[in-house]
Parts: structure tokens; C-alpha cells; sequence
């Protein structure tokens, strides 16, 4: 066999591909949603929750933010059944992934809820609303607005990195990549096609994002700043 | 009626004493304009009787009802005083219809329906119902500062608290803000106005309270007040800003 470029070598494994990419995509889509949503809440109680709450948020984001996110997904799967708790690994996979990105993203929208202004606040509350309320309707879309590029970037490290998810398993992307150089041994147009294929995704979960920021921010366009 | 009971407040932000004992009745339907110089406590005042600020001591009635930490809810208090800022602070992320309707559908949970027919009405009694659906960045400061009032009047309050609402504005757009002021205060609606604009306060206003170093200094009806202060503080305050 010389060194020549053989993708057809690869046709018997569409099947495997496609099962791969199906997972990958669906785990970043629910991941993204869940761990944005967790990022919303956990924002915010670290702000406004009780002092043990805001501690212990504090605590989680902290481990969350500087262990690496292999070491993350074995704790979850392989460290958890020994204290009885048992969860297959596609499961743990989107645990992992939605602990990690809720970690980041909540000190990323931190920063954009505090550069809330005052006033905002202030205002809310003349109208009668509660914290919760203020936030919810008052303080979130403008500060999502002010660090949606950092979230957009954060999202997709979290997509890329869902590549070890491959190592308790999960039949994902790479895995399927994995798995068919063991067959065919075609290591080079395997690993180039699917480096291809993340490369795409991320450019596609980045226009999708600025997709729908165009639209939920819709309300900048006829600001000057 | 007495409708805001404002009987011996203090309040101090740490070693600095910001309201040194303040009384003050305002009448249901009364316009009470309070001047003074930058630091007397004005703000501090008006965000006293909202529940912005705490105070310290003495006590606050609106409607009967009095103001202690705790003792009211934002939404209660929301019945009764109604506040526009120096800053306009409308939400950037609404239109106007929905900066105007959030609060009644949200903090009362009235019917959308209803709220929008209440929000046209405030709004062109603003002068602004063509601009339901226009977001704030795309107004001028005057019509911003005309959503926040309007925004205020959805939620009838029984007392609006104005804090220096034409200080922020260029000055040909004072005129629009101070005149909807003056349709209110001639509607009936109880308004206390901090205010450096001393001609709009001695046309409209009912009464002139004067602050000065956290108390209430003088006070009285505007033409007897500002053609013969009885105070230094006061005539000099008047020569310094007419
Ligand atoms: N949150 C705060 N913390 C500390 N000091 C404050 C606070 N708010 C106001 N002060 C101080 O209290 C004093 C009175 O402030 P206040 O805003 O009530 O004055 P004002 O009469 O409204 O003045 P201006 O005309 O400049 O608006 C000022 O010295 C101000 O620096
Ligand atoms: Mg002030």
C-alpha cells in the first residue's frame, strides 16, 4: 500500500459516521441548552442566593474550572458507582458536558449581570418587582446581550471537547473514527475527515448562534455604541 | 386627605448624616416641588418614600399605611408610589408598549389585553402612542423620559415621585417632559418633583420645599416663596439659580 489518499476506503462505514455525527450533534444541542440554562440559574444564585448556596456554587464552579474535563467524565462515570450511583455513559456524557459549560458560562454571564446598571435595578424595583422577577425581565437579555460572543465561544470549546466523551464509550464522532481505522486501518483519511467534519460544526453552531442573537438582540440595532 | 406623612426622618450613610429630621404633609392631589443645592438630601428623600433608601428613624406614611424595613413588598408599595429618574432607565430590550405593560402583567398579573389598552392610553396621554412599538434607543431623551413616566402612570400609583426628570435632557426637549408634568398635576395626580427648573415650580407646584444641609428649610406657596425668602439660605439659593 503506498501512501496515497483513499477515501472510498471509507464508504462501508457511512453508517458508523453518521450514527457517530448524530450523537455528537444531538449531545452539543441538549448540552448547550441545559448547560446555558444551568449557567442562568447558577449566576444568579451566586449572587442572590443564601450565603451556604452561594458558597458552595462557588465551590462547584471553582473545581469545574481548573480540572481537566477528561478527569471531569471518569469521576462521573467510572468514580460515582462506587458510591452506589450508577448512570450508563452516554448519561454521564451529558452530565459532564453540562456541568462544564454551566461552570463557565455562569461566570461569563457574571460579568455581564454585573455591568448591569444601577438604575435598571432601581427601576424594576419602583415597579414593584420582585429580585427574581427584575432579573428574569429586566437584567438577563441585556446582560446575555453584553458577553454572547464569549458564551458562543464557550459553547463550541465544549463541543470540541465532547471528543473524549469517546473514552468511557459513548458512540460518538470520534469514536465512530476510532473504531473504523481499527478496522480499516485508514488512520489518515479517517481522522482528516473527521477533523473536517468538526471544523464544519463549529462553524455552523457559530452562525446558528449569531443567527439567533440577531434576532433575540434585535433591539441593538438602532443603538449607538 | 393626607396622602405621603413624612414625620421626623432621619438617615445617615455612615458617619454622614444625609436627613436630619424632615417632616413633611403632602395632601392627596397636591404638586410639592423640592429645590436646593446638590447634596441637601433631596434624592435621598424621595428614595426614602419608595424604599430605595431606608431610613433611619421617624416615620412614613403613604396611604395609611406605613413604610418600615420589610414592611412592604416592592409590589405592594407599587399600589401606592409610583417613581421617574433623572436617567429615564427604561429597559433597552422592549419596546415601548411592553417597558410600559411588563410591570402590570408581571407584578399584578393583569390580562395582556388589558394592559395593552391601559399602556395606549398612557402613552398618548404622553404624546408617544405612535410609538408603541418602537425599542427606547430609537427616541429622543425627552421621548424616553415621556415611556417613563407613562411607564410609571400604568401602574396607578396614588403619588408619583419625579427626581430632577429634566436634568438629563438637552434643553429644547425640557419643554415636552415638563409640560405632560403640568397635564398630570392639573389631572390631580399627587406629584413631589425635586427640580432645578424653579419656573416650571412656581407655575405648577402648590408648595416649594427648600432643603438645605438635610432639613427642610422653608417652605410655602411658590409666588410668596420665591418673591420674599425669609432665609439667607434661601435668597442666596434664588440669586444663585435665577
Ligand atoms: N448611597 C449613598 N452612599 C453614600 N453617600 C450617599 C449615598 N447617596 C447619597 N449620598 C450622599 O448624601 C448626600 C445627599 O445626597 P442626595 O443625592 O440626596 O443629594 P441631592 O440633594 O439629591 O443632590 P443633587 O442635587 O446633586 O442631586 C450627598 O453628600 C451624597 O454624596
Ligand atoms: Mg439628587
Amino acid at each position: 500500500m503506498g501512501p496515497t489518499l483513499d477515501f472510498l476506503t471509507l464508504l462501508p462505514y457511512v453508517s458508523e459516521l453518521v450514527k457517530g455525527l448524530t450523537t455528537t450533534v444531538v449531545l452539543t444541542v441538549v448540552t448547550t441548552l441545559t448547560g446555558l440554562g444551568l449557567a442562568v440559574a447558577v449566576a444568579y444564585l451566586r449572587v442572590n442566593g443564601q450565603p451556604w448556596m452561594r458558597w458552595g456554587l462557588g465551590g462547584y464552579v471553582e473545581v469545574t474550572r481548573n480540572t481537566p474535563f477528561i478527569v471531569q467524565l471518569f469521576f462521573i462515570f467510572f468514580g460515582l458507582p462506587g458510591l452506589g450511583i450508577k448512570i450508563d455513559a452516554i448519561t454521564a456524557a451529558f452530565i459532564a458536558m453540562t456541568l462544564n459549560l454551566a461552570a463557565y458560562s455562569a461566570e461569563i454571564l457574571r460579568a455581564g449581570i454585573s455591568a448591569t446598571a444601577k438604575g435598571q435595578l432601581e427601576a424594576a424595583r419602583a415597579l414593584g418587582m420582585s429580585t427574581l422577577q427584575s432579573y428574569r425581565h429586566v437584567v438577563l437579555v441585556p446582560a446575555f446581550a453584553r458577553v454572547y460572543p464569549s458564551l458562543i465561544s464557550q459553547a463550541i470549546i465544549v463541543m470540541l471537547g465532547s471528543a473524549v466523551v469517546s473514552q468511557i464509550s459513548v458512540f460518538d464522532l470520534t469514536y465512530a473514527a476510532n473504531f473504523i481505522q481499527s478496522r480499516n486501518f485508514r488512520s489518515f483519511e479517517v481522522y482528516l475527515l473527521i477533523t473536517l467534519v468538526y471544523l464544519l460544526l463549529a462553524f455552523g453552531m457559530r452562525r446558528a448562534f449569531m443567527l439567533v442573537g440577531k434576532r433575540v438582540f434585535a433591539y441593538q440595532q438602532g443603538e449607538q455604541r | 386627605m393626607t396622602l405621603v406623612c413624612v414625620n421626623n426622618v432621619h438617615k445617615a450613610f455612615g458617619d454622614l448624616q444625609v436627613l436630619k429630621g424632615i417632616d413633611l404633609n403632602v395632601a392627596q392631589g397636591e404638586v410639592v416641588a423640592i429645590i436646593g443645592r446638590s447634596g441637601s438630601g433631596k434624592s435621598t428623600l424621595l428614595r426614602c418614600l419608595n424604599q430605595l433608601e431606608q431610613h433611619d428613624s421617624g416615620e412614613i406614611t403613604i396611604a395609611e399605611q406605613q413604610l418600615d424595613a420589610g414592611s412592604m413588598s416592592p409590589k405592594e408599595l407599587s399600589e401606592n408610589v409610583g417613581m421617574v429618574f433623572q436617567s429615564f432607565n427604561l429597559f433597552p430590550h422592549k419596546t415601548v408598549g411592553d417597558n410600559v405593560c411588563l410591570a402590570p402583567v408581571v407584578v399584578r398579573g393583569e390580562a395582556r389585553a388589558d394592559v395593552e389598552k391601559v399602556a395606549r392610553e398612557v402613552l398618548d396621554k404622553v404624546g408617544l402612542a405612535d410609538k408603541y412599538d418602537a425599542y427606547p434607543a430609537q427616541l429622543s431623551g425627552g421621548q424616553q423620559q415621556r415611556v417613563a413616566i407613562a411607564r410609571a402612570l400604568a401602574m396607578r400609583p396614588k403619588v408619583l415621585l419625579c427626581d430632577e426628570v429634566t436634568s438629563a435632557l438637552d434643553p429644547e426637549l425640557v419643554g415636552e417632559v415638563l409640560r405632560v408634568l403640568e397635564a398630570l398635576a392639573a389631572e390631580g395626580m399627587t406629584l413631589i418633583l425635586v427640580t432645578h427648573e424653579m419656573g416650571f415650580a412656581r407655575d405648577v407646584a402648590d408648595r416649594v420645599v427648600f432643603m438645605h444641609q438635610g432639613r427642610i428649610h422653608e417652605e410655602g406657596e411658590p409666588a410668596e416663596l420665591f418673591s420674599n425668602p425669609k432665609t439667607p439660605e434661601l435668597k442666596q439659593f434664588i440669586s444663585a439659580v435665577l
